[in-house]
C-alpha cells in the first residue's frame, strides 16, 4: 500500500512503558468472557462421540434411538456434512478430520454428535448411538510407520506410485556435504527421539453456534483467528462467508492448537438442524485426544568441526509425525534445523509421516524445539570433542548480517551471537555448581511471520480513541498496539482503547501466529494513527484557512509553523475531534497491509538442573532466556513470552509426553497424568531482552511469542547430560529414562 | 430435570437455585447462578480454575456437587474485589503482569488470597507450593509469584 515500513530510530515517549493493561480488571473480577461464557436464548448442549479405536472401519451408524430420546434436537453424523470441497484434498481433511467419514483414524476421532436440551440428556443420547467398527491395523510411532509393511493412514498418499504415510519430503541447504566431512578434524553424528506433546492451555475449546433458517448464522468461539475459522466454517458448511459472523471470545491460550476448526463445523451443522442455538465445550480429555497436539520425532544428526572449531558441514535427516492429516512439519523442522549458523556444506532433509494420531497443529515455534534438540546437543558433543567451551564454538559459528541461512535467505542484522555474547558474559554462566548439578546452554530460532492485517482507528468526539484490530489477544497486544496508537498520535496511553472486532467489522486479519500479533497490527496500528493524523492535519489547515503544508502533528496537536502563521495557538488532537462534526464529519484512519519482512528472531538460554541419581528426578534450579526482541513495545508482556515459552519448553523436556499403549490408545488424556509445569516445579525465570532492531518495522520490532520454547529441550538436554555424565537422547528426560541411561552407563 | 433446591450465600448474598443431583457446584454456579469467573479447565481437580472457597475452605467446585452447596457460603472471584476498590491481590495481578490470556487468574487469586488469609509474610516456596494445585500455561509463573509476594507485603504494610 505504498506505506515505508522501514525502521526509523525514533525516541519513544509511551512505547517500551509498562503500562497496566487494558482488559485487566476484567480478567481480575471474572468479567471477561471466555469461550464457554456465552449464552443464548434456547441454548441446547452439544456433545461428541468419539472413536474408541485408533483404526477402524465405520460401517454403521446406527442414530435412530439417540435421535427418540426425548429432550434430544439434532444428531448429526458425516451425512450432515457432505463434501462440498470441490476436490480440494487440504479442506476434505480439515473436514474429515471434524467428523470422521468412512474411517476413524484415531483414538478419540468424532463420528457423531447431538444436540440435547441438556447436558445429562446429551449424555444418554450419546450412548444410544451404535457404531459398527471394523478394526484395523493401526500405527503410531513414526519410525514404525515408514516402514514398508506399516498399516497405511490415508489411501490417498503415495510415494513413487506406492500407497505410503510419508507425505512428502523437503531437502534444504547449500554446499557439499561429502566434501564438508572429508575436511573435517572430528565428526559427532547422533539419533534423537521426542515424545509428541500438548500446548496444554487451560481453556477447552468451546463455541456457541447459531444458524437462523434464512441461512446467516453466527459463532461465538474461543478461536486465535475467527477470521480463518469464518473461513473454514463457510467452505465446509456451504454458507456465504459474509453471512456468518464470527466473534472471538477472550481466548483462555492457544499457543497455535487455536488455529484450527475442531468442533465448530459440528456445532454449527448441529445449530442447522436442531434449529436452535448449540454450545459445545470440550471436555479435557477431548482436547488431549481430539484437538492439535505436537510432533513425536526421530532426527539424525551429523556435524563435523576443524580443531579450531570451524564447522565443515552439518545434516540433518528428521521424521516428523504428522497424526492423521498430511501438514508441513517435518518441512518446518529441516527448515529450522541449523538455522542458527554460518554453514559452507549443510543439508537437511524433512519427511512428514502420517500415524494414527489427532492431526498435528502448530506449537509455538512449530517444528524448531525438536531439530534444535538434535542439533543443540550434538553441538556439545563436538565442543566436547575438540575440546572448545561450547559458547566459544557456537560463537565462533554463529550467523550473522550477510550469512546465507541454511533455508535459503540472507540474513540481515540478526541477534544470534549477540545472545550468545550475552549469555558468555552472564553472571549466571559463573555461578558454582553444587552436587549433582548440572549446567546447559543452547540457541534457537525462529521465522516470525507477518502476513494479511486490516485495523481501524477512530476518534470519537471527546478525543478518545477507538482502535478496532482484528488479532486475537492471546497475551497482552492490545496494551502493545495502544502503547503504539498513543505514541503515534502524541496522546496518553489511557485515551487510547482497543477492541478486537468481529468478523462483520473489519477487513480479513490472520490468525494471531508465527508471533504476528503485536508486529503485524502493530504496523498497521502506525499506519491508520498516520493516516488520522493527516485528516486532523487538514481539519486544522482548514480551521485556520491557511495551506496544509504549514500545519505539522506534534506532541498530540496541530501546530501551524512558517513565519506566517507560526504564532497560532496549537489545536490539540481533543479540540479538533470536538469540532469535527462542522469541519468534515467523523475523524478515522485506517490500514491493510500485507506486514512481510516480519524479523527473524534468536535466542540463546542457560539452564541448570540437579538430579536425583535415586529416582531420577530433574529439577530445574536456575533458568536465564536471552532473546532479541528488536523493539520490546511493553517489556512485560515481551518478558512474559519470554518465560512462558522457557516453562513449556522444561515441561516438555522433563515430563509430558503423549503415551499409547499397544492397542493405539492413548493412556494419558488429562492433567494428572499429563504433568505440565506446576508453581513449585519452577524457579523464577530470568530474562533479559536484546534490542537489535528490524530493519523492516518502523519501530524496529520482531515477533517475540515462539522463540523462547525452541532452545530448552537442548538447554535442559545439555545440562541433564552433564549433571549425571549420560548423554540424554530422548526427550521427555523423565525419571525413568534418566534412571535408565544411568543403569545402562554403570552396566 | 429433577432438580433439587439449593440454598446458599454466594459472596454475601442469598441464592437459591434448583439442580440435578449429579450436577457439579461448578456447572451451578456458571449456568444457574451466572458466576462464570468461575473456569472450567479440566473438570477433573488438577488445574484449580475452578477454585472457591466453601465455608472458608479453598475447594475445586469441579469436585463439589451443587446440591453439597446448601447451608453453606461460597465466595468467588466475582466477591473479591469491595465494590470497585480491587483487593491487593487483584491490583498486583495486573500491576506485575502476572496474566497473560487470564483464563486461570481467577483460580490463582482466589487460591493466594486463601494463602495470604492464613499466612501474611509467606517465603517463596510456600507460596510456590500453595499455588501448586492452580495450572498458568502463559506466564511460567515467575509474574504470579512476584504479584503474590508484593501483595503480601503491601498487606501486612497496612495492618
Amino acid at each position: 500500500m505504498g506505506h515505508d515500513t522501514s525502521y526509523t530510530d525514533q525516541e519513544f515517549k509511551v512505547v517500551g512503558t509498562r503500562v497496566n493493561r487494558p482488559d485487566g480488571i476484567d480478567k481480575v473480577t471474572g468479567r471477561a468472557r471466555y469461550g464457554a461464557d456465552a449464552y443464548a436464548p434456547g441454548q441446547l448442549v452439544g456433545l461428541f462421540l468419539r472413536s474408541p479405536h485408533a483404526h477402524a472401519r465405520i460401517k454403521k451408524i446406527d442414530t435412530s434411538r439417540a435421535e427418540k430420546l426425548k429432550g434430544v434436537k439434532a444428531v448429526v453424523t458425516s451425512a450432515d456434512l457432505p463434501d462440498l470441497t470441490d476436490g480440494n484434498r487440504g479442506l476434505l481433511d480439515i473436514l474429515e478430520n471434524c467428523m470422521a467419514r468412512d474411517r476413524a483414524l484415531y483414538d478419540g476421532h468424532a463420528v457423531a454428535a447431538v444436540a440435547a436440551i441438556d447436558r445429562q440428556t446429551a449424555k444418554r443420547a450419546l450412548k444410544l448411538i451404535k457404531v459398527t467398527y471394523q478394526v484395523l491395523p493401526h500405527v503410531t510411532d513414526v519410525d514404525e510407520a515408514m516402514k514398508p509393511d506399516a498399516p497405511i493412514v490415508q489411501e490417498y498418499v503415495a510415494t513413487d506410485g506406492l500407497p505410503s504415510n510419508v507425505s512428502q519430503v523437503n531437502q534444504f541447504g547449500h554446499g557439499d556435504v561429502d566434501k564438508g566431512f572429508a575436511e573435517a578434524d572430528v565428526i559427532v553424528e547422533k539419533s534423537y527421539k521426542t515424545e509428541q506433546t500438548h500446548q496444554g492451555y487451560i481453556e477447552p475449546h468451546a463455541c456457541l453456534a447459531s444458524v437462523s433458517p434464512d441461512g446467516s448464522g453466527e459463532l461465538w468461539v474461543t478461536t486465535q483467528g475467527h477470521f480463518g475459522f469464518r473461513i473454514n466454517c463457510a467452505q465446509l458448511l456451504g454458507m456465504d462467508m459474509a453471512k456468518l459472523k464470527v466473534t472471538a471470545s477472550e481466548i483462555g491460550g492457544g499457543f497455535g492448537g487455536k488455529t484450527h476448526v475442531w468442533v465448530e463445523p459440528v456445532a454449527l451443522a448441529l445449530s442447522r438442524k436442531a434449529n436452535r442455538p448449540v454450545k459445545v465445550v470440550m471436555d479435557r480429555d477431548e482436547v488431549f485426544k481430539a484437538t492439535g497436539p505436537t510432533c513425536s520425532t526421530s532426527v539424525d544428526i551429523k556435524i563435523g568441526a576443524k580443531k579450531d572449531g570451524t564447522i565443515t558441514a552439518a545434516s540433518a535427516v528428521l521424521r516428523y509425525q504428522n497424526g492423521a492429516f498430511p501438514a508441513i512439519w517435518g518441512m518446518l523442522g529441516a527448515m529450522t534445523s541449523f538455522a542458527c549458523y554460518d554453514l559452507k556444506n549443510v543439508k537437511s532433509v524433512g519427511y512428514d509421516v502420517l500415524c494414527n494420531r489427532p492431526k498435528v497443529a502448530a506449537y509455538r515455534a512449530p517444528s524448531a524445539p525438536m531439530a534444535a534438540f538434535g542439533v543443540e546437543s550434538t553441538m556439545d558433543l563436538v565442543a566436547e570433542k575438540i575440546g572448545m567451551n561450547p559458547v566459544d564454538f557456537r560463537i565462533k559459528n554463529a550467523a550473522k548480517e550477510g550469512t546465507l541461512a541454511s533455508y535459503g535467505p540472507t540474513y540481515g542484522p540478526i541477534g544470534i551471537g549477540p545472545t550468545l555474547e550475552a549469555v558468555k558474559n552472564h553472571p549466571h554462566m559463573r555461578a558454582r555448581l553444587g552436587k549433582n548439578q548440572g549446567r546447559g546452554m543452547a540457541c534457537g530460532f525462529w521465522f516470525n511471520f507477518g502476513g494479511q492485517t486490516c485495523t481501524d482507528l477512530n476518534i470519537g468526539l471527546d478525543g478518545s480513541v477507538t482502535l478496532t484490530v482484528g488479532t486475537v489477544d492471546v497475551g497482552g497486544s492490545r496494551a502493545s498496539l495502544c502503547l503504539i496508537a498513543a505514541e503515534e498520535l502524541g496522546i496518553p496511553y489511557e485515551q487510547v482503547k482497543a477492541n478486537v472486532a468481529d468478523t462483520a467489522s473489519l477487513g480479513h486479519n490472520d490468525m494471531t501466529e508465527g508471533s504476528r500479533g503485536t508486529f503485524s497490527s502493530g504496523m498497521a496500528t502506525i499506519f491508520a494513527a498516520r493516516d488520522a493524523i493527516e485528516v486532523m492535519r487538514s481539519r486544522a489547515a482548514d480551521m485556520w484557512e491557511i495551506p496544509l503544508d504549514d500545519v505539522i502533528w506534534e506532541d498530540g496537536q496541530a501546530k501551524a509553523v512558517g513565519k506566517k502563521h507560526g504564532n497560532l495557538p496549537t489545536l490539540s488532537l481533543k479540540e479538533i475531534a470536538a469540532k469535527s462534526p462542522n469541519t468534515g464529519g467523523p475523524i478515522a484512519g485506517h490500514n491493510e497491509v500485507v506486514a512481510d519482512n516480519a524479523g527473524v528472531s534468536f535466542a540463546s538460554h542457560i539452564c541448570d538442573v540437579e538430579v536425583d541419581p535415586e529416582t531420577g528426578a530433574t529439577k530445574v534450579i536456575r533458568y536465564t532466556v536471552v532473546q532479541d526482541a528488536g523493539k520490546a513495545i511493553h517489556p512485560d508482556y515481551v518478558e512474559g513470552q519470554f518465560q512462558g515459552g522457557a516453562a513449556q519448553g522444561i515441561g516438555w523436556a522433563l515430563n509430558e509426553e503423549y503415551i499409547y499403549g499397544d492397542d493405539g490408545r492413548l493412556q494419558n488424556a488429562g492433567f494428572l497424568d499429563y504433568r505440565i509445569p506446576v508453581c513449585s516445579d519452577l524457579p523464577f525465570i530470568d530474562t533479559k531482552i536484546l534490542e537489535i532492531p528490524n530493519p523492516t518495522h518502523p519501530y524496529g520490532v520482531r515477533g517475540v511469542g515462539e522463540t523462547s520454547i525452541v532452545p530448552p529441550l537442548a538447554a535442559i538436554g545439555n545440562a541433564v547430560s552433564n549433571a549425571v555424565g549420560v548423554r540424554m537422547d530422548h526427550i521427555p528426560m523423565s525419571p525413568p529414562r534418566i534412571l535408565k541411561a544411568l543403569e545402562e552407563q554403570n552396566s | 430435570m429433577a432438580g433439587v433446591l439449593v440454598s446458599t450465600t454466594i459472596n454475601g448474598d442469598a441464592v437459591d437455585f434448583a439442580c440435578p443431583q449429579d450436577e457439579t457446584l461448578l456447572d451451578s454456579l456458571r449456568d444457574r447462578v451466572g458466576l462464570t469467573g468461575v473456569k472450567e479447565g479440566c473438570g477433573t481437580g488438577d488445574c484449580g480454575a475452578c477454585s472457591i472457597t466453601l465455608d472458608g475452605r479453598l475447594v475445586c467446585s469441579c469436585l463439589v456437587l451443587g446440591v453439597e452447596a446448601n447451608g453453606r457460603e461460597i465466595t468467588t472471584i466475582e466477591g473479591m474485589a469491595d465494590g470497585n476498590k480491587l483487593h491487593p491481590l487483584q491490583k498486583n495481578f495486573i500491576e506485575h503482569a502476572a496474566l497473560q490470556c487470564g483464563i486461570c487468574t481467577p483460580g490463582f487469586l482466589v487460591a493466594a488470597k486463601a494463602l495470604l488469609d492464613r499466612n501474611s509474610n509467606p517465603t517463596e516456596e510456600e507460596i510456590r507450593y500453595a499455588l501448586a494445585g492452580n495450572l498458568c500455561r502463559c506466564t511460567g509463573y515467575d509474574k504470579i509469584v512476584r504479584a503474590v509476594q508484593a501483595s503480601a507485603k503491601e498487606m501486612r504494610r497496612k495492618r
